[in-house]
Protein backbone atom coordinates (compact mmCIF):
# COMPACT_ATOMS: atom_id res chain seq x y z
CA UNK A 1 0.00 0.00 0.00
CA UNK A 2 1.48 3.26 -0.57
CA UNK A 3 1.54 6.23 1.30
CA UNK A 4 -0.73 7.79 -1.13
CA UNK A 5 -3.36 5.11 -0.82
CA UNK A 6 -3.05 4.82 3.03
CA UNK A 7 -3.62 9.07 3.80
CA UNK A 8 -6.83 8.59 1.14
CA UNK A 9 -7.97 5.71 3.17
CA UNK A 10 -7.19 7.37 6.46
CA UNK A 11 -9.19 10.64 5.33
CA UNK A 12 -12.40 8.03 4.48
CA UNK A 13 -11.60 7.00 7.71
CA UNK A 14 -12.04 10.56 8.82
CA UNK A 15 -15.11 11.75 7.08
CA UNK A 16 -16.95 8.84 7.78
CA UNK A 17 -16.49 8.88 11.41
CA UNK A 18 -17.04 12.85 11.20
CA UNK A 19 -20.75 12.13 9.85
CA UNK A 20 -21.38 9.29 12.41
CA UNK A 21 -20.36 11.66 15.66
CA UNK A 22 -22.34 14.88 13.71
CA UNK A 23 -25.05 12.56 13.14
CA UNK A 24 -28.07 14.22 15.30
CA UNK A 25 -26.25 17.90 14.77
CA UNK A 26 -26.50 17.51 10.53
CA UNK A 27 -29.90 15.91 10.62
CA UNK A 28 -31.40 18.58 12.81
CA UNK A 29 -31.00 21.59 9.72
CA UNK A 30 -32.38 19.58 6.13
CA UNK A 31 -29.47 22.00 4.82
CA UNK A 32 -26.56 20.21 6.55
CA UNK A 33 -28.54 17.19 6.00
CA UNK A 34 -28.77 17.25 2.23
CA UNK A 35 -26.14 19.72 1.45
CA UNK A 36 -23.50 18.48 3.98
CA UNK A 37 -23.96 15.10 5.67
CA UNK A 38 -24.73 13.46 2.05
CA UNK A 39 -21.96 14.36 0.36
CA UNK A 40 -19.77 14.15 2.88
CA UNK A 41 -20.83 10.16 2.81
CA UNK A 42 -20.32 9.98 -0.63
CA UNK A 43 -16.92 11.80 -0.55
CA UNK A 44 -16.28 8.46 2.08
CA UNK A 45 -16.75 6.32 -0.97
CA UNK A 46 -15.00 8.25 -3.30
CA UNK A 47 -12.21 8.25 -1.38
CA UNK A 48 -11.97 5.03 -1.21
CA UNK A 49 -12.49 4.37 -4.88
CA UNK A 50 -9.16 7.00 -5.79
CA UNK A 51 -7.36 4.70 -2.75
CA UNK A 52 -8.12 1.30 -4.54
CA UNK A 53 -8.75 2.41 -7.53
CA UNK A 54 -5.44 0.31 -9.06
CA UNK A 55 -6.18 -2.88 -6.98
CA UNK A 56 -9.76 -3.32 -8.75
CA UNK A 57 -9.43 -5.02 -12.15
CA UNK A 58 -10.69 -2.46 -14.90
CA UNK A 59 -11.34 -4.24 -17.58
CA UNK A 60 -15.15 -3.99 -17.72
CA UNK A 61 -15.28 -0.51 -16.29
CA UNK A 62 -12.73 0.52 -19.60
CA UNK A 63 -15.08 -1.77 -21.81
CA UNK A 64 -18.02 0.25 -21.21
CA UNK A 65 -16.65 3.76 -20.31
CA UNK A 66 -17.52 3.15 -16.66
CA UNK A 67 -21.25 3.17 -17.76
CA UNK A 68 -22.25 0.76 -15.61
CA UNK A 69 -20.81 2.19 -12.21
CA UNK A 70 -21.85 5.40 -13.26
CA UNK A 71 -25.75 4.21 -13.61
CA UNK A 72 -25.46 2.58 -9.96
CA UNK A 73 -24.30 6.25 -8.76
CA UNK A 74 -27.40 7.64 -10.64
CA UNK A 75 -29.91 5.55 -9.56
CA UNK A 76 -28.67 5.90 -5.93
CA UNK A 77 -28.50 9.49 -6.06
CA UNK A 78 -32.10 9.22 -7.21
CA UNK A 79 -33.24 7.19 -4.38
CA UNK A 80 -31.73 9.47 -2.00
CA UNK A 81 -33.37 12.58 -3.72
CA UNK A 82 -36.59 11.52 -2.86
CA UNK A 83 -37.97 13.52 0.08
CA UNK A 84 -40.05 10.14 1.74
CA UNK A 85 -36.39 8.47 1.55
CA UNK A 86 -35.02 11.24 4.21
CA UNK A 87 -38.19 10.83 6.01
CA UNK A 88 -37.81 7.31 6.62
CA UNK A 89 -34.04 7.63 7.66
CA UNK A 90 -35.22 9.96 10.35
CA UNK A 91 -38.01 7.85 11.67
CA UNK A 92 -36.23 4.53 10.85
CA UNK A 93 -33.00 3.54 12.22
CA UNK A 94 -32.60 0.89 9.38
CA UNK A 95 -33.47 3.40 6.76
CA UNK A 96 -30.68 5.17 8.86
CA UNK A 97 -28.05 2.78 8.62
CA UNK A 98 -28.68 1.92 4.96
CA UNK A 99 -28.13 5.63 4.34
CA UNK A 100 -24.71 5.42 6.05
CA UNK A 101 -23.84 2.56 3.74
CA UNK A 102 -25.73 2.77 0.59
CA UNK A 103 -24.18 7.04 0.26
CA UNK A 104 -20.71 5.91 0.22
CA UNK A 105 -20.99 2.38 -1.27
CA UNK A 106 -23.63 2.67 -3.94
CA UNK A 107 -22.63 6.31 -4.83
CA UNK A 108 -19.71 7.42 -4.01
CA UNK A 109 -17.55 4.03 -4.69
CA UNK A 110 -18.94 3.57 -8.04
CA UNK A 111 -19.16 6.98 -9.28
CA UNK A 112 -15.06 6.97 -8.62
CA UNK A 113 -14.93 4.07 -10.38
CA UNK A 114 -16.59 5.34 -13.37
CA UNK A 115 -15.89 8.73 -13.85
CA UNK A 116 -12.43 8.01 -14.49
CA UNK A 117 -12.91 5.93 -17.51
CA UNK A 118 -15.97 7.87 -18.92
CA UNK A 119 -16.12 9.71 -21.94
CA UNK A 120 -15.75 13.44 -21.60
CA UNK A 121 -19.16 14.22 -23.20
CA UNK A 122 -20.69 11.81 -20.54
CA UNK A 123 -18.98 14.17 -18.38
CA UNK A 124 -20.17 17.06 -19.55
CA UNK A 125 -23.68 16.04 -19.83
CA UNK A 126 -23.40 14.53 -16.37
CA UNK A 127 -21.97 17.94 -14.86
CA UNK A 128 -24.61 20.09 -16.98
CA UNK A 129 -27.67 17.95 -15.81
CA UNK A 130 -25.98 18.37 -12.12
CA UNK A 131 -26.12 21.96 -12.45
CA UNK A 132 -29.80 22.23 -14.10
CA UNK A 133 -31.01 19.80 -11.66
CA UNK A 134 -29.87 21.50 -8.83
CA UNK A 135 -31.70 24.59 -9.80
CA UNK A 136 -35.14 23.03 -10.42
CA UNK A 137 -35.34 22.10 -6.84
CA UNK A 138 -33.91 25.29 -5.66
CA UNK A 139 -37.19 26.32 -7.58
CA UNK A 140 -39.10 23.36 -6.23
CA UNK A 141 -38.38 23.89 -2.61
CA UNK A 142 -38.37 27.49 -2.58
CA UNK A 143 -42.01 27.86 -4.43
CA UNK A 144 -43.62 24.03 -2.94
CA UNK A 145 -47.00 25.32 -1.60
CA UNK A 146 -46.91 22.01 0.37
CA UNK A 147 -44.25 20.80 3.06
CA UNK A 148 -42.09 18.15 1.08
CA UNK A 149 -40.29 16.28 4.22
CA UNK A 150 -42.67 15.90 7.33
CA UNK A 151 -40.09 15.75 9.63
CA UNK A 152 -38.47 19.47 8.35
CA UNK A 153 -40.39 22.47 8.33
CA UNK A 154 -41.61 25.04 5.66
CA UNK A 155 -38.95 27.95 6.61
CA UNK A 156 -36.44 24.81 6.64
CA UNK A 157 -37.20 23.61 3.50
CA UNK A 158 -36.88 27.49 1.48
CA UNK A 159 -33.65 27.49 3.40
CA UNK A 160 -32.71 24.59 1.34
CA UNK A 161 -33.96 25.43 -1.75
CA UNK A 162 -31.96 28.54 -1.50
CA UNK A 163 -28.76 26.31 -0.42
CA UNK A 164 -29.73 24.14 -3.84
CA UNK A 165 -29.04 27.43 -5.38
CA UNK A 166 -25.73 28.28 -3.78
CA UNK A 167 -24.46 24.87 -4.61
CA UNK A 168 -25.56 25.02 -8.09
CA UNK A 169 -23.72 28.65 -8.69
CA UNK A 170 -20.69 27.16 -6.19
CA UNK A 171 -20.50 24.20 -8.51
CA UNK A 172 -20.44 26.50 -11.85
CA UNK A 173 -17.80 28.36 -10.99
CA UNK A 174 -15.53 24.90 -10.13
CA UNK A 175 -16.61 23.39 -13.27
CA UNK A 176 -15.74 26.17 -14.95
CA UNK A 177 -12.54 27.92 -14.17
CA UNK A 178 -10.62 24.82 -14.87
CA UNK A 179 -11.90 25.13 -18.18
CA UNK A 180 -10.49 28.73 -18.78
CA UNK A 181 -7.02 27.52 -16.76
CA UNK A 182 -5.98 24.72 -17.99
CA UNK A 183 -4.90 23.32 -14.59
CA UNK A 184 -6.09 21.92 -11.28
CA UNK A 185 -8.83 19.36 -11.15
CA UNK A 186 -10.10 19.24 -14.62
CA UNK A 187 -6.83 19.53 -16.26
CA UNK A 188 -7.66 16.09 -18.34
CA UNK A 189 -10.63 17.61 -19.31
CA UNK A 190 -9.37 20.69 -20.87
CA UNK A 191 -10.03 21.34 -25.04
CA UNK A 192 -6.20 22.01 -25.65
CA UNK A 193 -5.00 18.93 -23.14
CA UNK A 194 -7.62 16.27 -25.12
CA UNK A 195 -6.08 17.81 -28.42
CA UNK A 196 -1.95 17.53 -27.32
CA UNK A 197 -3.32 14.06 -25.89
CA UNK A 198 -5.05 12.98 -29.32
CA UNK A 199 -1.78 14.09 -31.20
CA UNK A 200 0.67 12.58 -29.20
CA UNK A 201 -1.17 9.17 -29.56
CA UNK B 1 -21.54 -11.74 -36.03
CA UNK B 2 -18.33 -11.56 -33.42
CA UNK B 3 -18.75 -8.16 -33.18
CA UNK B 4 -22.27 -8.14 -32.39
CA UNK B 5 -21.62 -10.69 -29.65
CA UNK B 6 -18.62 -8.36 -28.60
CA UNK B 7 -20.93 -5.32 -28.82
CA UNK B 8 -23.35 -6.90 -26.51
CA UNK B 9 -21.42 -7.93 -23.84
CA UNK B 10 -19.95 -5.00 -23.62
CA UNK B 11 -23.58 -3.18 -23.02
CA UNK B 12 -25.36 -5.66 -21.65
CA UNK B 13 -23.85 -4.64 -18.01
CA UNK B 14 -25.18 -1.62 -18.29
CA UNK B 15 -28.83 -2.47 -19.74
CA UNK B 16 -28.78 -4.96 -16.47
CA UNK B 17 -28.17 -2.02 -14.22
CA UNK B 18 -30.48 0.26 -15.83
CA UNK B 19 -33.04 -2.07 -15.45
CA UNK B 20 -32.74 -3.28 -12.26
CA UNK B 21 -32.23 0.50 -10.81
CA UNK B 22 -35.70 1.30 -12.84
CA UNK B 23 -37.76 -1.69 -11.19
CA UNK B 24 -35.75 -0.56 -7.36
CA UNK B 25 -37.34 3.12 -8.26
CA UNK B 26 -40.73 1.81 -9.23
CA UNK B 27 -40.78 -0.18 -5.92
CA UNK B 28 -39.63 2.53 -4.02
CA UNK B 29 -41.79 4.77 -5.23
CA UNK B 30 -45.16 2.54 -5.51
CA UNK B 31 -45.20 2.89 -8.68
CA UNK B 32 -43.37 5.95 -9.17
CA UNK B 33 -46.68 7.62 -7.77
CA UNK B 34 -45.64 8.62 -3.96
CA UNK B 35 -42.34 10.79 -3.87
CA UNK B 36 -43.18 11.80 -0.39
CA UNK B 37 -43.92 10.61 2.86
CA UNK B 38 -47.34 11.71 2.97
CA UNK B 39 -48.43 11.25 -0.46
CA UNK B 40 -47.11 7.32 0.71
CA UNK B 41 -48.87 7.21 3.56
CA UNK B 42 -51.83 7.81 2.11
CA UNK B 43 -51.77 5.69 -0.80
CA UNK B 44 -51.15 2.57 1.75
CA UNK B 45 -54.11 3.23 3.78
CA UNK B 46 -56.26 3.16 0.49
CA UNK B 47 -54.66 -0.15 -0.25
CA UNK B 48 -54.64 -1.55 3.23
CA UNK B 49 -56.80 0.19 5.63
CA UNK B 50 -56.00 -0.44 9.37
CA UNK B 51 -58.17 -1.00 12.35
CA UNK B 52 -58.05 1.91 14.94
CA UNK B 53 -57.45 0.77 18.49
CA UNK B 54 -60.44 1.23 20.64
CA UNK B 55 -59.18 5.09 22.58
CA UNK B 56 -61.26 7.03 24.76
CA UNK B 57 -61.18 10.85 24.62
CA UNK B 58 -62.90 13.57 26.68
CA UNK B 59 -64.64 16.46 24.53
CA UNK B 60 -64.85 20.26 25.19
CA UNK B 61 -67.79 19.67 26.80
CA UNK B 62 -66.36 16.90 29.54
CA UNK B 63 -68.15 14.60 27.92
CA UNK B 64 -66.53 10.51 27.11
CA UNK B 65 -66.38 9.81 23.70
CA UNK B 66 -64.69 6.28 21.41
CA UNK B 67 -62.53 7.71 18.66
CA UNK B 68 -63.05 4.54 16.25
CA UNK B 69 -66.36 2.96 17.92
CA UNK B 70 -68.74 5.23 15.92
CA UNK B 71 -71.21 2.32 15.70
CA UNK B 72 -73.42 2.90 12.31
CA UNK B 73 -71.52 6.48 11.94
CA UNK B 74 -68.31 7.25 10.07
CA UNK B 75 -65.83 9.39 11.84
CA UNK B 76 -64.20 12.15 10.02
CA UNK B 77 -60.77 12.98 11.81
CA UNK B 78 -58.53 15.87 12.37
CA UNK B 79 -55.65 16.39 14.50
CA UNK B 80 -54.84 19.78 15.78
CA UNK B 81 -53.51 21.50 18.64
CA UNK B 82 -56.06 24.69 20.11
CA UNK B 83 -53.13 27.19 20.41
CA UNK B 84 -52.03 26.75 17.26
CA UNK B 85 -51.80 29.93 14.97
CA UNK B 86 -51.52 29.60 11.82
CA UNK B 87 -52.93 25.55 10.00
CA UNK B 88 -54.98 24.31 12.89
CA UNK B 89 -57.47 27.36 12.69
CA UNK B 90 -57.43 27.17 8.45
CA UNK B 91 -58.16 22.80 9.38
CA UNK B 92 -60.98 24.13 11.58
CA UNK B 93 -62.61 26.59 8.87
CA UNK B 94 -62.33 23.70 6.18
CA UNK B 95 -64.30 21.46 8.97
CA UNK B 96 -66.94 24.06 9.30
CA UNK B 97 -66.99 24.06 5.62
CA UNK B 98 -67.40 20.58 5.38
CA UNK B 99 -69.95 19.97 8.58
CA UNK B 100 -72.43 22.61 6.11
CA UNK B 101 -71.42 20.40 3.17
CA UNK B 102 -73.22 17.15 4.60
CA UNK B 103 -75.88 19.19 6.32
CA UNK B 104 -76.98 20.31 3.40
CA UNK B 105 -76.31 16.74 1.57
CA UNK B 106 -78.14 14.95 3.87
CA UNK B 107 -75.47 13.13 5.06
CA UNK B 108 -74.87 14.71 9.04
CA UNK B 109 -76.29 12.20 10.87
CA UNK B 110 -74.28 9.60 9.04
CA UNK B 111 -70.79 10.82 10.24
CA UNK B 112 -69.09 11.53 13.58
CA UNK B 113 -66.26 14.53 13.28
CA UNK B 114 -63.74 14.96 15.37
CA UNK B 115 -61.24 17.34 16.04
CA UNK B 116 -58.26 15.82 18.41
CA UNK B 117 -55.77 17.53 19.89
CA UNK B 118 -52.32 15.45 20.30
CA UNK B 119 -51.17 18.11 22.87
CA UNK B 120 -53.83 17.06 25.51
CA UNK B 121 -51.30 18.84 28.17
CA UNK B 122 -51.85 22.21 26.86
CA UNK B 123 -55.33 21.88 25.58
CA UNK B 124 -57.11 21.67 28.92
CA UNK B 125 -61.74 22.15 28.70
CA UNK B 126 -61.12 25.61 28.08
CA UNK B 127 -58.96 26.03 25.41
CA UNK B 128 -60.65 23.18 23.76
CA UNK B 129 -64.10 25.28 24.15
CA UNK B 130 -61.88 28.30 22.62
CA UNK B 131 -61.66 26.24 19.36
CA UNK B 132 -64.90 25.15 19.23
CA UNK B 133 -66.97 28.61 19.82
CA UNK B 134 -63.80 30.02 16.92
CA UNK B 135 -64.81 27.79 14.41
CA UNK B 136 -68.43 26.66 15.17
CA UNK B 137 -68.26 23.29 16.50
CA UNK B 138 -71.76 21.75 18.01
CA UNK B 139 -70.61 19.30 19.91
CA UNK B 140 -73.32 16.73 18.22
CA UNK B 141 -72.05 16.34 14.61
CA UNK B 142 -68.69 17.83 15.11
CA UNK B 143 -66.74 18.06 18.23
CA UNK B 144 -63.33 18.74 19.83
CA UNK B 145 -61.36 16.34 21.59
CA UNK B 146 -58.31 14.85 23.57
CA UNK B 147 -57.05 11.93 23.84
CA UNK B 148 -54.94 10.65 27.18
CA UNK B 149 -51.49 11.77 27.04
CA UNK B 150 -49.98 7.98 27.40
CA UNK B 151 -52.39 7.22 23.93
CA UNK B 152 -51.15 10.48 22.07
CA UNK B 153 -47.67 8.16 20.75
CA UNK B 154 -49.98 5.15 19.40
CA UNK B 155 -52.41 7.43 18.08
CA UNK B 156 -49.88 9.35 15.60
CA UNK B 157 -48.42 6.21 14.64
CA UNK B 158 -51.64 4.65 13.70
CA UNK B 159 -52.70 7.69 11.71
CA UNK B 160 -48.77 8.04 9.97
CA UNK B 161 -48.97 11.77 11.88
CA UNK B 162 -45.23 13.61 12.37
CA UNK B 163 -45.57 16.20 14.51
CA UNK B 164 -42.30 18.79 14.99
CA UNK B 165 -41.63 21.73 17.29
CA UNK B 166 -42.25 24.77 14.98
CA UNK B 167 -39.23 26.74 17.06
CA UNK B 168 -41.86 29.06 18.88
CA UNK B 169 -43.19 27.27 21.07
CA UNK B 170 -45.94 25.41 18.63
CA UNK B 171 -45.83 22.75 15.97
CA UNK B 172 -45.56 22.04 12.62
CA UNK B 173 -47.67 18.69 11.45
CA UNK B 174 -49.21 16.83 7.95
CA UNK B 175 -52.51 17.58 8.69
CA UNK B 176 -55.34 15.96 7.03
CA UNK B 177 -59.20 14.84 7.03
CA UNK B 178 -58.52 10.98 8.11
CA UNK B 179 -61.58 9.00 7.20
CA UNK B 180 -63.04 6.05 9.64
CA UNK B 181 -65.51 3.75 8.49
CA UNK B 182 -68.83 1.83 10.24
CA UNK B 183 -66.33 -1.11 11.71
CA UNK B 184 -63.31 0.85 12.80
CA UNK B 185 -61.09 1.03 10.18
CA UNK B 186 -59.01 3.78 9.17
CA UNK B 187 -59.87 3.54 5.01
CA UNK B 188 -58.90 6.92 3.65
CA UNK B 189 -56.82 10.15 4.30
CA UNK B 190 -57.41 13.68 2.07
CA UNK B 191 -56.43 17.08 2.08
CA UNK B 192 -57.78 19.48 4.61
CA UNK B 193 -59.45 21.27 1.84
CA UNK B 194 -60.85 18.75 0.25
CA UNK B 195 -64.24 19.03 1.12
CA UNK B 196 -65.46 17.00 -1.78
CA UNK B 197 -63.08 14.52 -2.02
CA UNK B 198 -64.64 14.03 1.74
CA UNK B 199 -67.68 13.75 1.22
CA UNK B 200 -66.83 11.82 -1.37
CA UNK B 201 -65.18 9.08 0.89
CA UNK B 202 -68.55 9.52 2.87
CA UNK B 203 -70.78 9.03 0.15
CA UNK B 204 -69.36 5.43 -1.24
CA UNK B 205 -69.12 4.27 2.63
CA UNK B 206 -73.08 4.44 2.91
Amino acid sequence: MTPKTQTQLLWALLVFLFCAATRSQLERDPVTHILVQLPALALVGWLVASALRKRIPVAHLRSDHGMSCLLIALFSIAFWMLPRSIDAALEDPQMELAKFLSVPLLIGLPLGLGWQHAHPLVKGFLKANALSMLGVLAFLFTHAPVRICNNYLVSDQERLGLGFLYAAFALTVLWVIPLFTGRGVGERDTIPSVMARRAKA
Amino acid sequence: MRSVVKALQRILPTLFVAAAGFAFLWHATDGFGAFTAEAARRQKIERDPVYVAETELTDYTGRSISLSGGGDSITLVEFIYATCPTICQTAGSDFFRLRERLHSSGLADKVRMISVSFDPQRDDNENLSGYAKLHGADGAVWTIARPHLRDVPRLLKTFGVTIIADGFDGYQHNTAIHIIDQSGRLVAIVDTDDISGAAAVVESLL
